[in-house]
């Protein structure tokens, strides 16, 4: 194919010919970005998160008498584990993603306090006994907690509970001890301190915003009944756990009249964390979609002005011995050089929104991957919209050529 | 002359009518897309409180430690803990002055059959009514004193009213809030400001309804509510006596009526913060004192996402414009022989450029329309997303006003450059030509 001619063509009709390159540089600036800020959305939506959230219930217990706590909540445990279908059920201080949080500060050295310089704040779950198996925590290393290590976490009404164990997840231990294995070291807030006995996969903190590098910073500590908490976990086969639920938040409700119970299923707890990401995405999405068929339907506009403008030249070069074919592809390679000025264009503008994005939100740098995929999308796109005009263009008979324009 | 060139604009424009209706809806989606998007930010980044915002400031103080203080850069804590919230509050330093935090507050209906429920609530002191402006449907706040007695006293907001006792002028009766009785003061008016500035940095919402009961501080605690949000900065021993624990959970807001008035309870606070340091209590003497607008600001109040969408939008309206600009062109570059023809027959430059620029004007106008329907369309999609601040997303008069500004400013943008074109064209070749 002759490039010669198309940019000789091309140099008459700068003004057309530089609007859809600046179309298309706008276009794929755009998409980049948006792309980008879709993926970021989606992987934080299907962040990992080490719990079995499929066959998971929670139920929240509010307003009961703390004095009471030892007493009820045995009493509330057997009755949800009467219920049928339930294969464990404990108390926790609050679960992944409730946005219920506690967090507290810890160092590695004895002297270290909650306020101290070189800590690193902590998620805590405290959690009864049972609550790994509840949960569904998944062990990577050492052990979880005995019975004698639950009786002994005494929480009453202080901010850590008694007792010197707990659990990290693998996030969390990997950052404190990069290199060693935690098991048998200490964190210190003084005056407590307690000795890593296991170490399990990762499970996010009850809030963290969007993604962010801290957010599976989790240590488990075990409590006994004195403790006043009010998350009930239930653990049941996912196609049984709606009526789990039901069943669990009526039971609840019934045993503490004077307390007020609600529930809802893990899988729902995660979706309402992640609705707002969720429907952001889902924006961009459509956005992305109109703003690529806007872009298209103007190049169809004006390709098809541009061959009607050329019908006489087109029929001149037929009657000279072009066939359909050097038509049809003369269209498709104009396109695609105007495009590929565009992506050029649009790449640098791509690149200069992204540094902007960067400076002003929490925004990483775009990786080099989206380029080429916003490149290729309006390629795509521009080879489309051009094929109408350029079908019609071809289809000038060349008897065009001898009739006055 | 410009019913002449409407009357030829609108035979254009009809001529071709897939061109014109693809121009029309680019420029209406660009619109549409703008406006949604502005409409949302205007509403979340409003003032709370018009005409009162400007006389309300927020201080801070600083309980970080010692290590990595740096005069001057450190920024001051979010919140208070309850001596020094006491004691701004009873310097009474400023006009008024109340100290806050949120917390979950049990309502246990009085009638058979009915289960508890948790509401949203506010432990405050006796200036938060008179401070903010919040209006009264029955009765009114309750007194510093009430504060000082632990008065077990309450002002409930109307629909709690409606709920528990049908709407009916409530005051002296009780409501039952966890667990203890409290006597009914006052019915507030329907008062949500949006955004909800009192409840940054307190654990709260930042938009959305308003809060059912408001309670005297002390009294709130003393039937155990708890604050929504509890920051220590050292070690916590007791959980239900956080008035004593080295913790921080309350605002306290002062109204200032003028710039001396500020310039003094700056100087107030920052000797407060000195005094504090040399008892030991504090260690870092920093301290702020934002308005409302600077302290939403600081907060940043208005979620990242929305400005984006806002960026994206505008992004979206450029390349609509230039599709636009693109489509026009082309539309007169194959008009150049009647334009050769009415130059012939003595229309001047400037009478091509203007009949052009009122066919821009006219795509612009349907687009304008077009772009409202769809700005609303977007803005019904916005009210039922999951957002908090949903509902709040509404058209007003301004916004309405600023649709067709925009359209207007976009389609004579666009075209400005084929018009420009089209009055270029020399008469002599077009006719020759034929």
């Amino acid at each position: 194919m002759e490039i010669r001619p198309i940019l000789a063509t091309l140099r008459k009709h700068r003004i057309p010919a530089l609007l859809i390159v600046l179309e298309i540089a706008l276009a794929c600036a755009v998409l980049c970005n948006a792309v980008f800020m879709i993926s970021r959305r989606v992987s934080n939506i299907h962040l990992f998160n080490g719990i079995d959230e499929r066959g998971l219930v929670v139920v929240n217990l509010n307003g009961t008498d703390p004095k009471r706590a030892s007493s009820e909540i045995p009493r509330n445990l057997a009755a949800l584990r009467g219920i049928a279908g339930v294969q464990a059920a404990a108390i926790t201080s609050s679960v992944p993603l409730s946005t219920n949080n506690w967090g507290w500060s810890f160092g590695l050295t004895p002297e270290a306090n909650v306020s101290s310089h070189n800590t690193t704040n902590v998620s805590l779950y405290m959690l009864g006994e049972g609550g790994d198996r509840a949960l569904g925590l998944q062990l990577r290393e050492g052990r979880l907690f005995g019975p004698g290590e639950y009786a002994a976490g005494a929480l009453g009404d202080a901010a850590l509970p008694q007792g010197h164990v707990t659990v990290l997840t693998e996030s969390l231990a990997r950052r404190l001890w990069p290199g060693q294995s935690a098991l048998g070291k200490t964190l210190y807030s003084r005056p407590y301190y307690y000795t890593v006995v296991g170490v399990a996969a990762d499970v996010l903190r009850p809030y963290f915003g969007t993604w962010n590098p801290k957010m599976y910073d989790v240590a488990y500590f075990p409590v006994n009944y004195d403790a006043p908490l009010g998350t009930y976990v239930l653990r049941s086969a996912p196609q049984e756990r709606d009526r789990v639920l039901r069943e669990a938040v009526d039971k609840l409700q019934a045993l503490n009249p004077a307390a007020v119970a609600k529930g809802s299923t893990y899988a729902d707890v995660r979706a309402k964390y992640f609705a707002d990401t969720s429907s952001m995405a889902w924006m961009l999405v459509l956005v992305c979609v109109v703003m690529l068929a806007v872009t298209a339907l103007g190049i169809v506009g004006l390709s098809s002005f541009w061959v009607a403008q050329r019908r006489r030249t087109i029929g001149i070069r037929r009657a000279m011995g072009a066939t359909r074919g050097a038509i049809l592809r003369y269209f498709q390679t104009e396109n695609f050089l105007l495009a590929t000025l565009g992506i050029v264009l649009g790449m640098v503008l791509a690149y200069g929104i992204n540094l902007f994005l960067m400076k002003h939100y929490e925004l990483p740098r775009m990786p080099a991957a989206y380029f080429p995929v916003g490149a290729v999308t309006l390629w795509l796109i521009g080879q489309l919209a051009v094929l109408g005009p350029a079908l019609r263009a071809a289809a000038v008979p060349p008897v065009v050529a001898t009739r006055a324009a | 002359m410009f019913g002449y060139y409407l009357d030829l604009a609108l035979r254009s424009l009809k001529r071709n009518k897939a061109l014109t209706a693809l121009m029309v809806l680019a420029l209406a989606l660009g619109i549409g897309a703008t406006i949604t998007t502005l409409t949302t930010l205007r509403v979340l980044a409003g003032d709370p409180l018009p005409g009162r915002s400007a006389r309300l400031f927020y201080p801070q103080l600083d309980h970080g430690p010692r290590e990595g203080y740096v005069p001057g850069q450190s920024e001051p804590d979010m919140t208070m803990a309850y001596p020094d919230a006491m004691n701004l509050v009873h310097a009474r330093r400023a006009t008024r002055q109340a100290a806050m935090a949120l917390a979950q507050a049990k309502i246990v209906p009085q009638r058979a059959n009915e289960h508890p429920y948790f509401t949203n609530g506010v432990m405050t002191t006796a200036d938060f009514f008179a401070l903010f402006g919040v209006p009264f449907k029955y009765g009114g706040g309750w007194t510093a004193d009430d504060d000082e007695r632990r008065a077990p006293l309450a002002v409930i907001a109307e629909d709690l009213n409606d709920k528990l006792f049908d709407g009916a002028d409530s005051v002296g009766r009780t409501v039952r809030i966890n667990d203890r009785d409290f006597r009914v003061v006052g019915v507030l008016k329907h008062w949500a400001p949006q955004p909800r500035f009192y409840t940054q940095g307190l654990g709260g919402r930042s938009y959305g309804d308003g809060d059912a009961v408001f309670l005297p501080l002390q009294s709130a605690r003393a039937a155990r509510m708890g604050p929504q949000d509890l920051e220590c900065y050292s070690n916590l021993t007791d959980i239900n006596h956080i008035e004593t624990e080295p913790c921080e959970w309350l605002g306290v807001w002062v109204e200032l009526d003028d710039a001396a008035a500020v310039a003094s309870y700056k100087a107030f606070l920052d000797g407060y913060a000195r005094q504090q340091v040399a008892l030991g209590r504090l260690q870092r003497p920093s301290t702020a004192l934002r308005d409302m607008m600077a302290w939403l600001r600081h907060v940043q109040v208005v979620p990242d996402d929305v400005r984006m969408q806002t960026y994206l939008a505008f992004g979206f309206l450029l390349i609509c414009v230039v599709n636009t600009v693109g489509l026009l062109l082309a539309k007169c570059l194959r008009r150049s022989r009647e334009i050769g023809v009415r130059r012939a027959l003595g229309a001047t430059r400037r009478a091509i450029f203007g009949q052009f620029m009122v066919e821009a004007a006219i795509v612009g106008l349907a687009g304008g329309v077009l772009g409202l329907l769809l700005a609303e369309l977007g803005l019904w999609g916005v009210r039922h997303q999951p957002a908090e601040y949903a509902s709040l997303a509404r058209l007003d008069l301004g916004m309405f006003a600023l649709t067709f500004a925009v359209a207007f400013v976009s389609s004579l943008l666009a075209g400005l450059l084929p018009a420009w074109r089209a009055s270029l064209v020399a008469p002599a070749p077009q006719l020759k030509a034929a």
